[in-house]
């Protein structure tokens, strides 16, 4: 196993040309969710030529669709999304700035070339372990969307956030180079 | 007859939808144990550790296991002696399910038409409710909160009785690495043989509330499900999909009769967090 890294939000080129694929990270600080339906709108202000309801720059969004909080918690359980769903609306975001996306499974050849040219970095969670990423979540408040429930556009504040570094920004994959290490 | 009031459905459904939601139950919990005792990969085992520990949260908390609590399957097992009385068997249903997503913090994740207005329902119902008619005065339940991110990587195939066994491991093995990482692995993976197009899928989707662990007690079938396993765990796609032993925890193939001219093969995939429940009224 390498090394754990802390990072925190926002990032820049330089600390994310540092991360590489297998690196496990913490992450601290501010990051913003979006999925299916908030990431359609964003393009369609795009294609418009309209302003984005957030500042992409540095950024990280987390594909989650959280359940309802518990009385008492600042969030209810927040697992990753599988990310392939966002791909089409992906490369226009990395070229507003954003720097990094947390989600789980496959991304396009279209997303991982644009990852390349904008400096960006694909980290994974583990999908399912929605409870425990809860407890990282300290703050959660909704910056967009409010009528798309679920899948309104929250700005987390999390401390620790557990993931892995799946696509690193030179390209290197690790769901390409993991599996032929244990297939038989 | 025997005579069961919908209100007892209701609360039935309800309870059973919170406990399949916060509970993984106990065979499953080991299952995944063992996966941990076997894995080789370093990653592999870290992410099996956390979705042990995610486990454990979530019961102790009694919170979701997963924020995507699912679609919600109810299969209906009705004793032909029972008489339902005191209101609509199907909205009692509904209603059991809309209380505890609502009650539960559990969430909707129902759009009523799947192509246009995609307008999320608020109360993750309708349910997707399957009967079968039986012999006997009691009604049972087995829930289902399904996930579509394994969902979205089920297949079926309209296979040829010439392709046998091997033609149907092949599309089994197929569809799990096709799937990669999206479905969350470790997965179960539940397979169902003959009948028709969409009967093959029904008996899937119920094969995967199977006790993990129980073959099926036809041998050869029970041995279909063993070499599919042995090789969806040597494609090596691992926990998460990052590398490892343990692609999938279990197979289980449930099967029917079917045409003399063909040989439905449907493959339904759940991830490690396969939930259900079942309620005998």
């Amino acid at each position: 196993m390498t090394q754990v890294k802390k990072i925190t939000t926002p990032l820049d080129d330089h600390q994310v040309i540092q991360l590489k694929a297998g690196d496990s990270v913490l992450i601290t600080g501010y990051i913003y969710t979006g999925r299916d339906a908030a990431h359609k709108r964003l393009i369609e202000l795009l294609k418009k030529n309209q302003e984005l309801p957030l500042d992409l720059k540095g950024q990280v969004i987390y594909y989650v669709g959280p359940a309802p909080a518990k009385p008492g918690y600042p969030c209810g359980s927040a697992g990753p999304t599988t990310s392939y769903r966002m791909d089409p609306y992906t490369p226009p975001l990395l070229e507003k700035g954003l720097k990094g996306m947390i989600g789980k499974g496959t991304r396009s050849q279209e997303v991982i070339e644009s990852m390349k040219k904008n400096k960006a970095v694909y980290l994974g969670a583990v999908g399912g372990a929605a409870a425990l990423i809860a407890r990282r979540i300290k703050k959660s408040e909704v910056v967009a969307y409010p009528d798309l429930g679920a899948e309104a556009i929250h700005r987390y504040y999390v401390e620790d956030f557990p993931a892995i570094v799946v696509i690193d920004a030179q390209g290197n994959n690790l769901y390409e180079t993991e599996p032929p290490k244990y297939k038989k | 007859m025997r005579e069961i009031n919908t209100t007892q459905i209701k609360d039935q459904i309800k309870e059973l939808f919170l406990k399949a939601n916060y509970h993984i139950d106990q065979e499953l919990r080991q299952r995944l144990e063992e996966a941990l005792s076997e894995e080789t990969s370093s990653i592999g085992k870290s992410v099996l550790q956390m979705i042990i520990e995610n486990n454990k949260i979530a019961s102790k908390e009694e919170i979701a296991i997963c924020q995507d609590t699912g679609l919600a399957v109810v299969f209906v097992e009705l004793g032909q002696q029972v008489c339902i009385v005191g209101g609509d068997f199907t909205e009692a249903v509904n209603q059991g399910v809309k209380e505890a997503y609502e009650e539960g913090y559990l969430r909707k994740s129902v759009v009523d038409d799947p192509v246009f207005e995609r307008k999320n329902t608020k109360t993750n119902t309708p349910a997707i409710i399957y009967t079968e008619i039986v012999p006997g005065d009691k009604i049972k339940f087995t829930v289902m909160p399904k996930g579509f991110g394994s969902e979205n990587m089920s297949a079926l195939a309209m296979l040829t009785p010439a392709d046998g066994a091997a033609g149907i491991i092949n599309f089994i093995v197929k569809t799990v690495e096709k799937a990669g990482p999206n479905p969350c692995p470790p997965t179960i993976i539940g397979v169902g043989i003959g009948g028709t197009a969409e009967q093959a899928m029904v008996i899937a989707k119920k094969a995967i509330a199977r006790k993990i662990g129980t073959p099926n007690p036809n041998e050869r079938y029970a041995a279909m499900e063993k070499e599919a396993l042995e090789k969806i765990n040597n494609l090596g796609i691992g926990p998460a999909g990052l590398g490892g032993r343990t692609t999938t925890l279990a197979v289980h193939i449930d099967y029917l009769p079917t045409h003399i001219a063909g040989m439905p093969v449907a493959v339904n995939v759940c991830c490690h967090a396969a939930r259900h429940a079942e309620g005998i009224l």
